[in-house]
């Protein structure tokens, strides 16, 4: 754990940090804002022809193979600049569910279309405005050949634009069996399908999702029903993982900002920045910030170390997961509640003082402070608030 | 030789030389300080420091020429991981290994490292640190100790104060103003016998009832001349760089250990379990709070030595430990006092278990912990100016 960069991600870090901020700078988000679009298509290409949406897509799936940590660090490259784009849900989250649950026929069909940018996910996970995986009322209905979903989902990242919908829903692999969370692929032409998307205020792609009778046939079932349940949990960390990292990086960029007018800004005579009140702050700000960066490594080492132990995990369930196997999991679930929280505490802070210390500045559209302020609280509540994985975190620790 | 013969070797003999008894967690009333008058919890401990001492293992890198270990970096990691693996204690605390020793190793002449560095590898000389004034606090540098040249000695005269265990010290290195037309550029750093006539100390009693700090009076306290450090008036050099030792010890090894207590073992046994989860469902949460900064801290200096093992440069890590090892100590400490509950405000006796009344005075203890080696305001000073750039008021 906390090992340095390797050469291959020091570069890998540079050349998407310099793609980032040249052709996806926060001005882009703006001219997204303006032409009313979640995202620009033309990016997700350019972004997939680098490599990065099959960061961690094997070779033998078409990816480039190179693990959590590195996508983690293209996700905290991509934060810096707010970049808008279906790296998230689909790089990382539709990856990472795939490689857990899906079969090796689903991983071979699907895995090289999203490292190709031609597929694009979207987690259908949580029905209402908190994250709640433990609250899903959505049902699939065995019927002859495949299954019927019924229900609602909410606030879906890239749920209006994704050409495939990951949809978590409780079933039961033979009638009267007890019912556990599994997830179907539903395209996103269904019928029964009805997205409506959601002016969310950091101009973001989010959509509400109604299924009505929405068949799919088994092969759309990732993995088999029943046994997602656990392997489900690990996705939900590798989200949180890879969520913590793009804040890390919007935080610091914000900090970056922020500091830059400490030094520049003038008042009594002097850069604002001498005063000891607001060195302190941002001392403190940069404290965290670092304590934080080295909770989202330690988290992706840790992916990058289960990725092994996974494959036994998925094969173990059936008869029952090793003892080593389920303490690597919890280990790996305390990191990603550890990041998640810590990445949503400093990114809250950093946010917050970023708009106060630029003053008037800071209250102003024209000025990018306000577009991290809005981007930071979304990211904060996704897959759980800072509160959130401190329940979490105490529940794993037995008090 | 290699390092797998290096570690064999380092497992037999410590296998053979480290006594049982030293193999156990370190109570702090059982630490070691070595000097003329050095106390042992037991015969174990007196011949642990001997046979670590004459290998020069109290010091691992220092050089073999002064009695040191003369070990590679690499070989001094393996010695330390062999130590942990049988859960050595350490034979020596000692304020000459950790901060005068390095600094004299750099600044100091061939003829003071052979005086010096012998006694302090060995545990027989115990020394103290005589920077802070009265006048003279987070302002080190308006320090005014008079240190004048008598021709054929120097002559202090002054007041030094929160000098650690001055009174149980047999040496001092002391900062002192030779010039006082300069501020930093006026400061020399010499050294003396605390036997020396003019040299008297007084313990101050602390909130925690302990009293580990002293006033030093220093009146026409005679020093000779080959006892200065360095360049007459470039003491300040050497005081910095002896304080980024400081910090570093105190950060990494001082805080933290000896309450006995886990604050969720203690949680749930004072406070108790409802469903499953703490019965203070606010202190359940501050606790879990802490515990992510704990561990992030935690996280943050095995990722520092990661990087430095590395050969990466983590100057802009370093300033920042000094200050979150001081928070997380204190934040844990009055944590555990509120999970005790008014059994955790015990002052002494048999109506409090021992564990509690140890948590009482730490708590108390580690309010210093903001303050000495370097306050936290000062700390974020640093950060604030040399790792963030932020200018200097005009």
């Amino acid at each position: 754990m906390t090992r340095p960069l390797t050469d291959d991600q020091r570069l890998l870090q540079d050349s998407a940090r310099e793609f980032f901020a040249e052709r996806a700078p926060v001005k882009a988000l703006r001219a997204d804002r303006a032409a009313g679009r979640p995202f620009d298509p033309a990016l997700w290409q350019e972004i997939a022809a680098l490599g990065f949406a099959g960061a961690a897509v094997p070779e033998a799936y078409g990816g480039s193979g190179m693990g959590w940590r590195s996508l983690g660090l293209v996700l905290e490259a991509a934060g810096r600049t707010l970049v808008a784009s279906p790296l998230l849900q689909s790089a990382l989250v539709g990856v990472a569910a795939i490689e857990a649950l899906g079969s090796d026929a689903q991983r071979a069909a699907w895995l090289p279309a999203i490292a190709a940018g031609e597929m694009t996910t979207a987690l259908g996970l949580d029905e209402g405005a908190h994250h709640a995986p433990s609250r899903i009322a959505m049902r699939a209905v065995r019927e002859p050949g495949g299954w019927r979903l019924e229900g609602q989902k909410r606030f879906v990242p890239d749920g209006a634009t994704a050409s495939h919908l990951l949809i978590a829903a409780l079933a039961a692999p033979t009638p009267g069996a007890p019912e556990s969370l599994s997830v179907f692929c539903v395209a996103g032409s269904a019928d029964g399908l009805v997205r409506k998307p959601l002016a969310m205020a950091d101009s973001r792609g989010m959509a509400d999702l109604d299924l009505t009778a929405v068949r799919v046939a088994d092969d759309a079932v990732l993995g088999s029903v029943g046994e997602a349940a656990t392997a489900l949990e690990g996705v939900l960390d590798t989200a949180r993982i890879g969520l913590a990292a793009e804040m890390l990086g919007a935080a610091d960029a914000l900090f970056a900002l922020t500091l830059d007018h400490l030094k520049t800004r003038r008042q009594f005579g002097q850069p604002i920045g001498a005063f000891q009140s607001l060195q302190h702050r941002a001392a403190r700000m940069f404290v965290d910030l670092e304590l934080t960066r080295s909770c989202v490594l330690a988290a992706l080492d840790a992916l990058d170390d289960a990725a092994g132990v996974s494959t036994s995990v998925r094969s173990a369930a059936a008869q029952g997961a090793s003892v080593a196997s389920v303490a690597s999991v919890a280990s790996l679930a305390s990191l990603a509640s550890l990041a998640k929280a810590r990445a949503g505490d400093t990114l809250h802070l950093v946010s917050n003082e970023a708009v106060q210390l630029h003053g008037g500045v800071g209250m102003t559209d024209a000025y990018d402070a306000g577009l991290y302020l809005k981007r930071a609280r979304v990211l904060e509540t996704l897959y759980g608030t800072a509160g959130w994985h401190r329940d979490r975190s105490a529940r794993l620790d037995g008090y | 030789m290699s390092l797998e013969t290096f570690r064999r070797d380092t497992r037999a003999w410590l296998e053979t030389n480290c006594p049982a008894a030293m193999r156990t967690a370190l109570d702090e009333k059982e630490v070691v300080w070595g000097g003329r008058n050095a106390s042992f919890p037991n015969d174990d401990a007196r011949l642990w420091l001997e046979r670590m001492g004459e290998r020069g293992w109290t010091a691992p890198t220092w050089p073999a020429a002064y009695g040191g270990g003369g070990l590679a970096p690499a070989e001094n990691a393996v010695l330390q991981e062999e130590l942990r693996r049988i859960g050595a204690r350490a034979p020596l605390w000692s304020f000459g290994l950790w901060m005068f020793g390095p600094v004299l190793l750099e600044f100091g002449s061939e003829a003071q490292k052979h005086a010096w560095l012998p006694d302090i590898i060995r545990g027989r000389i115990r020394w103290c640190q005589g920077y802070s004034e009265p006048g003279a606090g987070s302002d080190l540098a308006s320090l005014a100790t008079r240190c004048e040249d008598r021709g054929d000695h120097f002559l202090v005269n002054g007041q030094k104060i929160w000098t650690s265990y001055a009174d149980k010290a047999d040496w001092m290195f002391c900062l002192v103003r030779t010039d006082t037309t300069a501020k930093h550029a006026g400061i020399s750093f010499i050294v003396f016998d605390m036997r020396t006539p003019g040299v008297e100390t007084r313990p101050i009693a602390l909130i925690s009832g302990e009293s580990p700090f002293c006033e030093t009076f220093l009146t026409d306290v005679r020093v000779p001349k080959d006892q200065l450090v360095g360049q007459l008036n470039g003491g300040w050099e050497i005081a910095k760089r002896l304080l980024t030792h400081e910090r570093q010890s105190i950060s990494t090894a001082a805080f933290g250990g000896g309450v006995g207590l886990d604050l969720v073992t203690a949680a749930q046994q004072s406070v108790g379990l409802m469903c499953g989860q703490l019965a203070d469902g606010d202190l359940r949460v501050r606790i879990a709070a802490f515990r992510m900064q704990e561990r992030a801290f935690h996280l943050t200096v095995r990722r520092a030595q990661a990087e430095a093992r590395a050969g990466g440069n983590i100057d802009h890590l370093a300033p920042l430990f000094k200050y979150a090892a001081a928070s997380v100590n204190q934040q844990r400490l009055e944590l555990l006092v509120e999970t005790l509950g008014l059994g955790g405000l015990g002052w002494e006796g048999d109506g409090f278990h021992p564990d509690a009344l140890r948590a009482t005075r730490h708590w108390l203890r580690s309010k210093g912990n903001s303050i000495e080696g370097g306050t936290s305001e000062i700390n974020l000073n640093v950060v604030a100016k040399r790792v963030l750039g932020l200018p200097d008021p005009t």
